[in-house]
């Protein structure tokens, strides 16, 4: 059986031709008969297509950034249509092709991304069924599908190709009427129970590894148009800039460089794109800079603790506890807990290829939500959304809202106003200093426990920049750079989060509070959703103060978690990672704390959306150097059916050192006027001399609960695990992250 | 403005461009390949390695002028599906790239490492890489597959 691969799809998509009225899906496609019925939810042909060969396509609103979802979706169409999971083919992240499922957010990749792909593949086999049942005039439930093909008990039998192998099903289905990660269908059919699957719960090996170790297909970062002009965007180097003058002239020596400018967006194109970088490095521009934009780097929680609350929520508030903070005998227990702003950092800076004409505009785009790309540059450029296509191609790394984003708007911007494609580039310093950052917070936990030891109150409150000063999305050109530099207002949102557990205490509050922005518009620090958006910014403070409370009652911190732990199976995640650590009952921090090398080991416990997660870390903590290594990991997982076990453990296992790289190296370094973090020197993140020696994961599957997600929930109790394992290894709590080595040996020597 | 010439992946190659541009643009502009990458113009990271002469280099640094006469071997040099280096098999084998961006610098640089120590042990390994980022935290799964293609190269 052949494949299609994804460079035959690309160029037949149109990502390696210039023309954008290239065939809509593939070359297979491109046989069926005129008419395809509009890209709307509530045509079935919209979700699926089986081709003459009898190979079925997925059209899927979400994308996988390499964490296996292609793969999940693939099992579960393949499940529902009764067909080989390598016949399948997920499409992904096209808008000339799939309808808005939201694109890669919130770890809904396979919870809510899967569903419409797995109604619709129900309801193509009832059609299928109903269909092959007139051919053979055999009651469709006497009928019994095999691989694709429908066989009667008398050994007739019909494929679903020659039933509508390159035809349209024209069938109207229910739409949920929302767009999005909530967009849904509704349809005759009845899916399978999960007694009945075959091939989801199996491991499948990725199909994108391949390409990616070989070299043999392309990034968007590879996509040429022929003409192009290579791009490169000047972002100033100090924070609140305007621009009051361009000095064109000292760039002429550079063959066919010239700027693009409009009020505080300046950019410079040139045919190569050796000449671009030039370009930029040349340029002379006087920017108008405002002084003092930002607090001393020193000062920024400072900042934050004096900062006025622009928003405040309580989301969860029960019993009295001015009462119980107050009550006759008890001990309160108080803390504060630091966290930096962090940058996406991604592996390459973001990048997209646009070509804009009088009345259409094609992005090819690595952001992870293209359909929100098509609305912004529609926007941008001041056309209709069905003008403008976006076509996801992988980038350079991904985890939220990045600076690949930003880029594409870039792109459009650039190429309607050179009329020409254009590629934009950033350089390192666009993807560290310049994509928008996870917030900088800080948390204030407070408990009150009675005579007994039991807590009989716990406060845990968020305050911080709100995690959205930009949206996570670039639907709308208010939250890109070159929206905010040419004129359009930032509006942002307030919003931050609060610990997720169950844990069981009679008078509890958890709140948050946001304060203003430092700055309003083309802020460097301006902020948006980095993988587990607040995740591990809340955890590493929640999680740490439940392991100082079981320190401040003399008691376990997994015996501690348990008793108060009211959901079972968050519960039996803590259990499960305990066990798989071979986890010694006893207090924090441990008795011997002689030596060079200190050895300590944390627990940490959260939900997210669903999901339940312990992580438990093992680390050594060197006293001279303040070298933290998390030598051990082991985390138990459980997000419901577990569609694909192989490609879950490998998120898990990405997630873990991305969490032990935010909780022990990342900060963005800023002064009162610039953000330094520049590069991975001054933005440095975990190398492989320090990456555990061992990372376990324990799945717990449970095929009676719908899948919720995996790419992100791990990511929160990372931290927090790391921080508690430093203190029963040193008997110093640290409540600032990251734990780097300075910090730590600072800690160390005047402890 | 001055005349190169390399070899690429076996094909003899002249590229025209001023002596101080990155070798990274001739490969990727002037020779139309779509490796190595661009991820930090720095030599912070190695998205952009490739082997000049056998030895791994960063060609967002590395003038062009400096692979004159030399031989350039970038990742789809070192093997194909067809006929894999070991640590291209072992990395399918492992699944390790998530992203994938990053992947040059770790297999570029451990295939030239282990041709001079086959038997390196985990930490030699972890000096050999000292330097290269990945993003997505694949770290664990690299030394995995690095294993697996020596036990396969012993």
């Amino acid at each position: 059986m052949t494949t299609l691969t994804r460079r035959e799809f690309l160029k037949s998509s149109g990502a390696l031709v210039v023309s954008f009225s290239a065939p809509p899906i593939t070359g297979a496609l491109a046989q069926v008969a005129a008419g395809k019925p509009a890209l709307v939810p509530t045509e079935l042909d919209s979700w699926v297509a089986v081709l003459p060969d009898g190979r079925v396509q997925a059209f899927f609103g979400k994308m996988d950034m390499g964490q296996s979802l292609e793969v999940a979706i693939a099992q579960i169409v393949a499940d529902e249509l009764d067909v080989a999971f390598d016949k399948v083919e997920v499409l992904m992240g096209d808008t000339g092709t799939s309808c808005n499922q939201g694109g890669a957010s919130g770890s809904t990749g396979v919870s809510n991304g899967g569903r419409p792909l797995r109604n619709a593949a129900a309801e193509a086999r009832r059609l299928l069924l109903e269909n092959g049942s007139k051919r053979l005039g055999v009651p469709a439930e006497q009928l019994r599908v095999e691989d694709g093909t429908i066989l009667s008990q008398d050994g007739r039998k019909v494929a679903y190709s020659e039933l509508v192998g390159g035809k349209y099903f024209h069938h109207q289905i229910e739409w949920n009427k929302q767009v999005g990660n909530a967009m849904d269908i509704k349809v005759q059919a009845k899916p399978k129970t999960s007694q009945e699957y075959r091939v989801v719960g199996k491991p499948f090996a990725r199909r994108d590894v391949a390409w990616k170790v070989y070299g043999t297909d392309r990034f968007v970062t590879d996509v040429r148009l022929k003409g192009m002009l290579h791009a490169r965007v000047i972002r100033p180097t100090r924070a609140a800039c305007k621009v009051r003058s361009v000095d064109e002239a000292s760039i002429k020596s550079i063959r066919g460089a010239r700027v693009v400018r409009e009020k505080d967006f300046v950019a410079v194109v040139a045919p190569r794109e050796w000449d671009a970088v030039r370009a930029a490095q040349r340029l002379k521009v006087d920017w108008h800079a405002l002084d003092g934009a930002f607090p001393a780097m020193d000062q920024l929680h400072e900042h934050i603790r004096g900062a006025k609350v622009v928003k405040r929520e309580e989301p969860v508030k029960k019993g009295d506890l001015a009462a119980a903070f107050s009550a006759p005998g008890v001990r309160i227990v108080e803390a504060q807990y630091e966290w930096p702003f962090q940058s996406h950092a991604s592996m390459g800076p973001g990048c997209a290829v646009a070509e804009a004409g009088a009345d259409h505009c094609t992005v090819w785009t690595g952001s992870q939500k293209p359909h929100y790309v098509r609305d912004g540059v529609a926007k941008l450029l001041g056309m209709a959304p069905e003008k403008v296509r976006a076509i996801w191609v992988p980038g350079p790394g991904s985890y939220g809202r990045n600076d690949a984003g930003d880029a594409a708007l870039d792109a459009a911007f650039l190429s309607k106003a050179t009329g020409k494609p254009v590629r934009v580039q950033g350089m390192r310093s666009d993807g560290t200093a310049w994509d928008p950052k996870g917030p900088a917070c800080v948390h204030r936990a407070r408990a009150a426990i009675d005579a007994t030891g039991k807590v009989l109150a716990y406060e845990f409150v968020s305050k911080g920049f709100s995690r959205q000063h930009i949206a996570t999305n670039e639907s709308d050109p208010a939250d890109s750079l070159v929206g905010q530099a040419t004129g359009i207002p930032a509006k942002g949102t307030q919003i931050f989060g609060v610990p997720a557990e169950s844990y069981g205490f009679e008078n509890k509050l958890l709140a948050w509070e946001t304060i203003a922005p430092l700055v309003d518009n083309c802020s460097p620090l301006r902020t948006a959703h980095m993988r587990d958006p607040v995740g591990p910014e809340i955890h590493f403070g929640a999680e740490q103060f439940i392991d100082e409370l079981a320190a401040a009652v003399g008691e376990d911190p997994v015996a501690f978690r348990l008793r108060y732990l009211t959901e079972a199976r968050h519960a039996a995640v803590v259990k499960a990672a305990a066990e798989k650590a071979q986890w010694q009952a006893r207090t924090s921090p441990q008795r011997e704390r002689g030596g060079e090398l200190l050895k300590g080991r944390g627990i940490a416990f959260a939900e997210r959306n669903g999901t339940a997660v312990a992580a438990v870390a093992e680390v050594e903590v060197e006293r001279n150097t303040g070298r933290v290594w998390a030598r051990r990991v082991v985390v138990a997982h459980d997000c419901g059916l577990v569609i694909n076990p192989q490609g879950l453990r490998y998120t898990i296992e990405g997630n873990v050192v991305q969490g032990i790289s935010r909780a022990v190296y990342e900060q963005v370094q800023f002064d009162r006027d610039s953000v330094n973090s520049v590069d991975w020197a001054s933005y440095p993140i975990l190398e492989i001399q320090d990456a555990p020696a061992a990372i376990e994961v324990v799945l717990i599957n449970r095929p009676e609960v719908a899948p919720s997600g995996a790419g992100e929930p791990t990511m929160r109790v990372v931290p927090a695990a790391v921080a508690n394992a430093v203190f029963d290894a040193t008997g110093v709590r640290l409540r600032k992250a990251p734990l780097n080595a300075e910090r730590v040996k600072a800690a160390l020597s005047r402890a | 403005m001055a005349s190169f010439r390399f070899t690429v992946d076996g094909k003899r190659v002249s590229v025209s461009a001023e002596p101080e541009m990155p070798l990274l643009y001739a490969l990727r502009n002037d020779l139309g390949l779509d490796n190595p990458h661009f991820g930090c113009g720095l030599a912070q990271c190695g998205a952009c390695t490739v082997h000049l002469d056998g030895e791994p280099v960063r060609s967002c640094v590395l003038p062009v002028s400096a692979a004159s006469g030399k031989t350039v071997t970038t990742i789809k040099g070192l093997g194909t599906p067809e006929k894999p280096h070991p640590l291209q098999a072992a990395y399918v084998e492992e699944q390790v790239p998530q992203c994938g961006y990053c992947i040059n610098g770790w297999v570029m640089t451990a295939a030239a490492y282990l041709k001079k120590n086959p038997k390196a042990s985990d930490a030699q390994l972890r000096d050999a890489l000292a330097g290269l980022k990945c993003r997505c935290g694949t770290h664990v799964a690299i030394l995995r597959a690095i294993k697996r293609a020596q036990a396969g190269l012993a």
